[in-house]
């Protein structure tokens, strides 16, 4: 992945950073993503992202397990091993509804965390590039993407006078890698002038 | 603004001492990073000396069978059953906790429900051991699963209610692992960014999966913490359902119980929170916390145990009047001989069921009673001993004299090696606590983080401008933040 240029700035208070992420989208700058130490409700629809899906896939796992349960139990009481259970009929719905019951929330459960592990890039042993270590702490961090419309003191001049308590400008690839990573084997400058 | 931050000035706050986020992080994190103390130690080892005990004795079950705990033909069921049943009911509180209240909007949950969370997922793994142990010969555990195998198409009874069982605690444990692991995820990001230590940070980085707290990942994963709470709360109900079916479903006097289900469901919540009291009075103290899991905290979970507790007092009665009102000889022979008559071989621990359950919770009536610490934590262990003696009355007092007097079984008391097992759960139990207090955060940063600026007291003081604020602007701006 690309080493792109950043202008990071972060904010002390939530309400700075609501306001800051308003005037830089209507600004036109291009917001590469705000790290919050909680979850700030509301920040998604100001930063204009789209709801999560999650759910709906939680939805169709949660089916899957329910068919998975019925079909299984079914074939195995009824076509692979019919069994008399004291004359009782071979299709015995009810009782099978707490097994049913479970597996419906265990596909669900599973699915959704690994569907989450995978949309966010979360492993064990994942490296990403952390901009701001009090993001996890106390700062409210927004990254801005360096383009070539944008220049770099013109984003730190906006973000100042919108109450960045702290301005700098990073040179970070922004994907994830395992292993260690020498950033210092391509430098961005060396690249050209273009921002890409 | 204010919509996101409105809370009722007359609740008391929730975060005392007028704490910054970043106080926040220090006061939960640094015993994280601080040496383990003198104190943890000595309850590590012991802990640890409790589990090894534990391991002998089953091992020394798992050589000479079942027969070893004093089991015999009437009473097939002896303290691992009850054991079993004591442990998945305390392992209800944490997802209550976490799920229920979080669906309920209690804000009141974030002090406390990590800590509830890990003693939930603790006292699962405890609780899993009796019936994986009583099996006999645990090297044929594997039968339980449903694969297609060698064996001839031979598979479990899906219709019974012991295999709904291993479904149903196996469920449970994953998913509030998963819960409570994803809930950690940004909580051990924040203690791999302040990490010195070089170890420190290659663990905690392993560990947070490589939270950076992006936006988007923040909005997946509260979509994701709330399905998985509407999730956790039927399962945790269904969990102690399907426990109670074990013997409701049977025909044996005094199992033989409509009641059960709802019945072990308030049990098991009534357990699971005089069991996180216990555990956060200690922590809270030793680790400095209490600003965090404030006498608020501790009030309302003491509410909680005077409500599960009077319905369990209430479904006591009710069965008992069921019995009479009934008129089956063997029911009624079931409650009124082998429990109601305290001259009867258990009379004994029926009385000392009522007593701890059901009268001595009653104190809670009183709030000084209720903010009281040493009658909340005595309280908390007593409860535990009477729901303990439930189970054990449920079991032992309706199977050992059956139908058959010949049958009637002498007098039942466990061996050393039961004994010793049941000391070994504690064991474990506490081992995994001590490292869980140790090495991971005990109260939900993140989630602390979130609720403080309306629930913390710095905020409650200054809470002027919504005062002034009109109806009519707040439910305006209320429909449109939501």
């Amino acid at each position: 992945m690309a080493i792109k240029k950043f202008v990071v700035g972060y904010f002390e208070e939530e309400d700075a950073l609501f306001n800051a992420v308003k005037k830089v989208r209507s600004a036109g700058y291009k917001i590469h993503d705000v790290y919050t130490p909680m979850p700030i409700h509301g920040l998604d629809q100001a930063m204009g992202l789209r709801d999560t899906s999650l759910h709906t896939a939680g939805f169709i796992y949660g089916i899957t397990g329910t068919t998975t349960a019925l079909s299984g139990i079914g074939w195995i009481f009824n076509a692979d091993w019919p069994l008399n259970f004291g004359g009782k009929s071979h299709f015995s719905l009810p009782a099978w509804i707490p097994i049913t019951f479970e597996l419906t929330v265990l596909f669900s459960a599973v699915g959704m965390v690994l569907t989450f592990c995978y949309l966010c890039q979360l492993a064990p042993f994942v490296r990403k590039h952390h901009f701001n270590l009090r993001s996890t702490d106390d700062q409210f961090t927004m990254v801005i993407e360096c383009t070539e419309k944008s220049n770099e003191t013109e984003i730190q001049g906006f973000l100042g006078s919108l109450g960045a308590k702290g301005l700098n400008v990073q040179n970070a690839e922004t994907g994830w890698w395992l292993g260690t990573y020498d950033k210092d084997k391509t430098p961005f400058e060396h690249k050209g002038t273009a921002l890409a | 603004m204010s919509s996101l931050r409105y809370e009722s000035q007359v609740r008391p706050p929730l975060v005392d001492g007028k704490k910054s986020y970043h106080d926040v992080t220090e006061d939960i994190i640094r015993p994280i990073e601080a040496a383990p103390t003198r104190a943890w130690w000595i309850g590590f080892i012991i802990s640890l000396g409790l589990l090894t005990f534990g391991i002998i004795s089953v091992t020394h079950e798992v050589i000479y069978g079942v027969g070893q705990w004093n089991l015999n033909r009437t009473i097939g069921w002896g303290w691992d059953i009850t054991n079993f049943v004591w442990w998945v009911g305390i392992g209800h509180a944490g997802t209550l906790i976490s799920a229920i209240l979080l669906l309920f909007r209690q804000q009141w949950r974030t002090g406390v429900n990590r800590a509830a969370e890990a003693m939930t997922i603790f006292a699962v793994m405890c609780a899993g051991q009796f019936p994986i142990w009583h099996m006999g010969r645990v090297w044929m555990a594997f039968f339980v699963m449903p694969y297609p195998n060698t064996r001839g198409p031979l598979w479990p009874n899906f219709n019974s209610p012991l295999l709904w069982d291993v479904f149903a605690i196996s469920t449970y444990f994953t998913v509030s692992l998963l819960f409570w692991y994803t809930g950690l995820l940004p909580d051990l990001a924040t203690v791999r960014d302040r990490a010195k230590l070089k170890w420190r940070k290659a663990f905690y980085g392993v560990a947070s999966f490589g939270w950076t707290g992006s936006a988007k990942h923040w909005q997946r994963h509260e979509a994701l913490s709330l399905v998985l709470a509407g999730l956790s709360t039927p399962l945790v109900l269904s969990v102690h359902t399907i426990v109670s079916f074990d013997f409701a479903t049977s025909v044996i006097p005094g199992w033989h119980t409509t009641i059960f289900p709802p019945y072990f469901v308030a049990g098991a919540i009534f357990s699971g929170f005089a069991m996180v009291q216990t555990l956060l009075l200690v922590t809270r103290k030793v680790l400095k916390l209490e600003e965090y899991i404030t006498m608020e905290h501790i009030e309302i979970m003491n509410k909680v145990i005077v409500l599960t507790g009077s319905i369990v007092g209430v479904a006591y009665l009710t069965e008992l009047f069921i019995s009479w009102y009934g008129q089956n000889k063997f029911e009624n022979w079931a409650f009124m001989q082998n429990r109601v008559n305290i001259f009867s071989p258990y009379g004994w621990s029926y009385y000392l069921m009522m007593g701890c359950n059901v009268l001595s919770p009653q104190i809670f009536w009183f709030k000084k009673m209720r903010r009281n610490l040493t009658v909340t934590f005595f309280m908390s262990v007593i409860v535990n001993v009477g729901m303990w003696f439930e189970r054990f009355v449920i079991i032992v007092t309706s199977i050992y004299r059956d139908y058959l007097p010949s049958s009637w079984s002498t007098y039942y008391a466990p061996s050393i090696w039961e004994v010793g097992f049941y000391m070994g759960t504690f064991g474990l139990f506490f081992t995994c606590y001590f490292l869980f207090s140790k090495f991971f955060p005990v109260i939900a940063v993140a989630e602390i983080r979130h609720i403080l600026k309306k629930a913390g007291s710095s905020y409650k003081e200054n809470m002027g401008d919504i005062e002034k604020e009109s109806v009519e602007e707040f439910a305006h701006e209320y429909a449109h933040a939501h």
